[in-house]
């Protein structure tokens, strides 16, 4: 067993340095790495590029380096919950790449699995595909995409051991499994770190040739972004 | 009368068939769930990673974990699934999914759509639209056929940045059911109460009238 362990999330980000390119999981505010995110605020690294499919909101997730104004480019999906994202977007002061949701999945994926670029046809016609390279295939149009290059990527993921197995939980999978691997340096948060031997190969999500740390995450707030319920009859 | 929102749905949730997977985009296409026949089985995809969507949680039921693409808090209904995002795109974009419901800003007559932004006032993102629209062979837009301020949203062609080239053939507003093929809107059906002359009024893009309109069956 190669241990990926590291003791907390502070050992767990040595190495981070302003104007890196990192990679952050999560869907709104689901599954996001709570633990990296406020060690980054810490951190007080600036001119960041984040690979997010969302920016959290203005006073939780990627919401805390936005307001500390510690990212200079955000490439995500959908920004709409994030008051202060449209500002510093619309004011100039924050450069963002907007990526259609399976674009960016893949680009991670890409990444990961070794891939240069990949054809896809989502955005093409649209501001999205201008300047890039396009082809028909089978009488379709589909646009040429880059893989992702990223110094960090963070993942949380709901089990794991040292290892660097993982298993996610619900929707909080998402974007994390897609970005393992897919960075130079892939740190894991989890919400519980087992024993070696604990977690069944054959439900593993992710396995650990992926991960190069992972550290028990603490003080999970995990907030809900949209509380939805109906009413017992 | 026109229809509200709930009424689109209604009407939307008349084209979903029995063994479909559904992809419901946010806003009025998430009311359709609550329409669909309870005598067929549909299983419904969001695209941040569920197969198998149910209602809402019961107060106290709630998990973080546990979301739709709206963010809301939802449930899973017997032989759901959970995937990653790349997983989810490939349902999508590998053509997986029989019925893709989204809403739109606007739609041109040659099936064009907007929906993602407005250009130096309203920047949300295009989430997974692009891919949606791009990819999926069935899809049905949801919408007010007029914004606001009267102006028509059906047109002759888009001014908003496109999310997507020709790829819209059916629309349900609140006046009407129309198809898009040969660059024009087909009239299929009426909202209740609402005459021909209303729906032409209210279309900017090319219309174009077959014989008796029937009214929706709603």
């Amino acid at each position: 067993m190669i241990n990926k362990k590291v003791n907390n999330v502070q050992e767990a980000l040595v190495g981070v340095k302003s104007g890196m390119t990192l990679m952050l999981g999560g869907f709104g505010l689901c599954g996001i790495p709570e633990n990296a995110i406020a060690e980054l605020v810490n951190l007080n690294v600036r001119g960041l590029t984040c690979i997010s499919n969302n920016a959290g909101v203005d006073d939780f997730g990627l919401g805390l380096l936005l307001q500390n104004k510690q990212i200079k480019k955000m490439i995500s999906s959908y920004v709409g919950e994030n008051d202060e994202f449209e500002r510093q977007m619309l004011s100039g002061e924050l450069e963002v790449e907007l990526t259609p949701q399976g674009t960016l999945a893949e680009k991670c994926r890409a990444a990961q699995a070794g891939f240069p670029a990949f054809y896809t046809p989502a955005g093409y016609g649209t501001e999205v595909a201008e300047g890039k390279e396009t082809r028909a295939f089978n009488g379709k149009m589909y646009v040429l995409e880059p893989a992702f290059k990223a110094d960090f990527a963070f993942v949380k993921a709901w089990k794991g051991d040292a290892a660097g197995n993982l298993v996610f939980k619900g929707t909080a999978r998402n974007f994390n499994p897609n970005m393992c691997g897919a960075a130079t340096i892939t740190v894991v948060e989890v919400e519980e770190l087992v024993e070696v031997g604990e977690l069944d190969p054959n439900t593993i999500h992710v396995p650990g040739i992926f991960v190069q740390r992972i550290f028990q995450g603490t003080d999970y707030e995990k907030r809900i972004e949209q509380r939805t319920v109906r009413q017992k009859h | 009368m026109a229809l509200d929102k709930n009424g689109i749905a209604k009407r939307i949730a008349q084209e979903v068939q029995n063994g479909f997977y559904v992809n419901l985009g946010i806003g009025i296409p998430t009311l359709v769930a609550n329409y669909v026949r309870e005598d067929i089985e549909v299983e419904f995809q969001s695209e941040n990673g569920v197969l198998g969507m149910g209602p809402f949680p019961f107060e106290g039921d709630e998990d973080a974990d546990i979301i739709n693409a709206g963010k809301q808090t939802i449930t899973t209904l017997p032989g759901a699934s959970f995937f990653d995002s790349a997983t989810s795109f490939a349902m999508i974009r590998g053509k997986h999914v029989d019925l893709t419901i989204l809403g739109a800003m606007e739609v041109a007559e040659n099936g064009d759509i907007a929906n993602w932004k407005i250009p130096g006032k309203m920047v949300k993102g295009m989430g997974g639209a692009m891919d949606l629209v791009a990819s999926a062979e069935n899809i049905i837009v949801a919408m007010m056929h007029t914004n606001k301020r009267g102006e028509s949203k059906i047109l002759k062609q888009c001014s908003l940045p496109l999310t997507g080239v020709g790829c819209v053939t059916k629309i349900v507003t609140n006046l009407a059911v129309l198809e898009v093929k040969n660059k024009a809107f087909h009239l299929l059906e009426r909202a209740p109460g609402v005459s021909v002359e209303d729906i032409k009024k209210a279309t900017e893009g090319t219309l174009v009238v077959n014989g008796e309109i029937p009214e929706m069956n709603i």
